[in-house]
């Protein structure tokens, strides 16, 4: 799909963005573009249009004013070249899969609805989980899984679809510290072939890790720069206190990053 | 109890209530582990309430109940499936209403049809006496028409019953495939209707899948396994209705509701047990 894209263009690109509705704004003229091999984290306190945010790139809801472009269509015809991760669903722990079923959802598309698995199909769920650790998993059922193990059951998934793009949301909101720094540590290595753009109001560990930093909070800010500037906090977001308080430290990143763009 | 069985056989009416269980049973396994998948059985409960109101209609207008039945289940399945997926809110409220008035039709339209009051009751509580032969080859088509579908559609239900959303960015066709799902229920409960009854039908639905959820991981599984238990139940249950003369639905019912509060708790203290070890 890269022939596709004109290497100058964002693969995500928001013009004046304005979502929730009339009486009730939830997202206000927010530009956003990403390009690609960007990593972006993009911090905000809950309730501060993370999700709409999600769900406008997605194409689920219709900002009320703005365009959204997805690798230069629309956000509907565009998604499918979105591996999303949504944030791990607590419904996963009773319903039965196993981690291979789930995996191999991420091959389900508009055009093999009825026609069974290919060979193929199952070599690229084996590779997706063979990145994630979790081949050995593979006939365990998704409910009995911990929870950064799900989120990777969630990312494999996502990776089946061969995406351009990763777009996690509170990628470890249910996971333990250890398990959420190995799980950035993976990102990272995924992101030398894969464009990432994760959603979290989960600071500390973000910034370590991302190669780029904004914040939404009914706007969005960001410069394409690797820490939280004085105009972020200047212009009064009110982003979270932990942003300032822990983003600022962490703001040195692995040097390989410095030579990207 | 062989006794019992051959000489169940030797009547011709019970010979198609069973085999009218069957098939029921294999329709029910299949929707019921959706429903329950999809935590859609007040939705479900809805849609088998609402379809008396068609054999309410169909009395009045002098037609065959379950045809009455049939059609009036399939635009109420749409209509409720339609407000379960719009409106953002009070779905379940709206679904009540729907539940009600279906009824409510039903029970009308029954006191304004003049002359012979057939049993009413049958339809909501289940009646194998009233099986007919036209009951028999409906159901065999409901249940060959809810294998087809899911058997070519299973990646589908099994992917919106997941995760729907994912499903949605990867281009399935989610809108179709859950007023489809909901259509089938439509179909099932009123095929359920001269077993099980409308009421009760939604234990038929949700038992066996329930019950099977606790031992299976896949989806194909709950739903083999829960087709083979809704035929235990059933048979069972009219093993013993007609042995002590009770209402078959009812009977059958009981069978499946004691089933699963005893598999219920031998799981439970089995893995009290096996945490203790």
């Amino acid at each position: 799909m890269d022939e596709l894209m004109n290497e100058q263009e964002p693969v995500i690109d928001l013009k004046n963005i304005w979502a929730g509705y009339e009486d009730d704004l939830i997202l206000e003229d927010v530009n956003f573009k990403v390009y690609k091999g960007d990593y972006i984290g993009l911090i905000g306190p809950n309730g501060g249009g993370k999700t709409t945010l999600i769900r406008v790139i997605l194409g689920l809801i219709k900002p009320l004013r703005g365009e959204v472009r997805v690798m230069g269509r629309s956000a509907q015809a565009g998604r499918r070249y979105i591996g999303y991760v949504p944030q791990v669903p607590s419904e996963d722990k009773i319903f039965p899969a196993t981690v291979w079923d789930v995996v191999r959802m991420g091959r389900l598309g508009q055009k093999n609805l009825m026609r069974s698995y290919s060979k193929d199909d199952d070599r690229i769920v084996e590779e997706k989980m063979c990145w994630m650790g979790m081949l050995d998993y593979r006939d365990v059922a998704v409910g009995e899984l911990s929870g950064g193990q799900r989120q990777r059951v969630h990312i494999a998934r996502a990776l089946a679809t061969e995406p351009a793009i990763l777009l996690l949301d509170e990628p470890t909101a249910s996971v333990d510290p250890e398990a959420s720094n190995n799980l950035y540590e993976l990102l990272r290595r995924l992101n030398e072939k894969i464009t990432i753009l994760l959603i979290s109001h989960d600071m500390t560990a973000i910034s370590a890790y991302v190669k780029t930093i904004g914040c939404v909070n009914r706007r969005l800010v960001y410069n394409r720069q690797k820490e939280i500037t004085a105009e972020m906090l200047e212009q009064g977001y009110e982003c979270p206190i932990d942003l300032i308080a822990h983003g600022l430290p962490h703001r040195v990143l692995p040097a390989h990053h410095q030579d990207d763009k | 109890m062989f006794e019992i069985v051959k000489s169940i056989l030797d009547y011709e009416f019970m010979r198609n209530a069973l085999l009218a269980g069957v098939m029921v049973s294999v329709a029910c396994g299949l929707i019921g582990t959706l429903v329950v998948l999809n935590r859609i059985v007040f939705l479900s409960g809805g849609i088998a309430h609402a379809a008396y109101g068609g054999v309410g209609i169909a009395f009045y207008l002098g037609v065959d109940p379950t045809i009455g039945a049939v059609v009036f289940s399939l635009i109420s399945s749409i209509a409720m499936g339609l407000v379960q997926r719009k409106t953002r809110q009070r779905a379940d409220t709206l679904i009540g209403v729907m539940w009600a008035l279906g009824m409510a039709l039903g029970v009308v339209f029954a006191n304004l049809t003049p002359g012979y009051k057939p049993d009413l009751m049958s339809y909501l509580f289940g009646s194998i006496l009233a099986v007919s032969r036209f009951d028999i080859w409906l159901m065999l088509a409901v249940a060959l028409l809810m294998i087809v579908l899911v058997a070519v559609l299973y990646n589908g239900f099994l992917a919106i019953s997941f995760d729907e959303t994912f499903a949605r960015i990867r281009g399935l066709p989610v809108d179709f495939l859950y007023m489809l799902m909901i259509v089938m229920i439509g179909l099932t409960v009123v095929v359920s209707m001269r077993v099980v009854g409308l009421i009760l039908v939604i234990a038929l639905l949700s038992i066996p899948p329930a019950i099977a959820a606790m031992f299976s991981n896949s989806m194909w599984r709950i739903m083999l396994l829960s087709i083979s238990l809704s035929i235990l139940f059933t048979v069972i249950g009219l093993i013993f209705s007609y042995t002590w003369n009770l209402t078959s639905g009812a009977t059958i019912i009981l069978v499946a509701a004691a089933a699963y509060l005893l598999t219920f708790i031998g799981k439970s203290l089995w893995q009290t047990k096996r945490l203790q070890k």
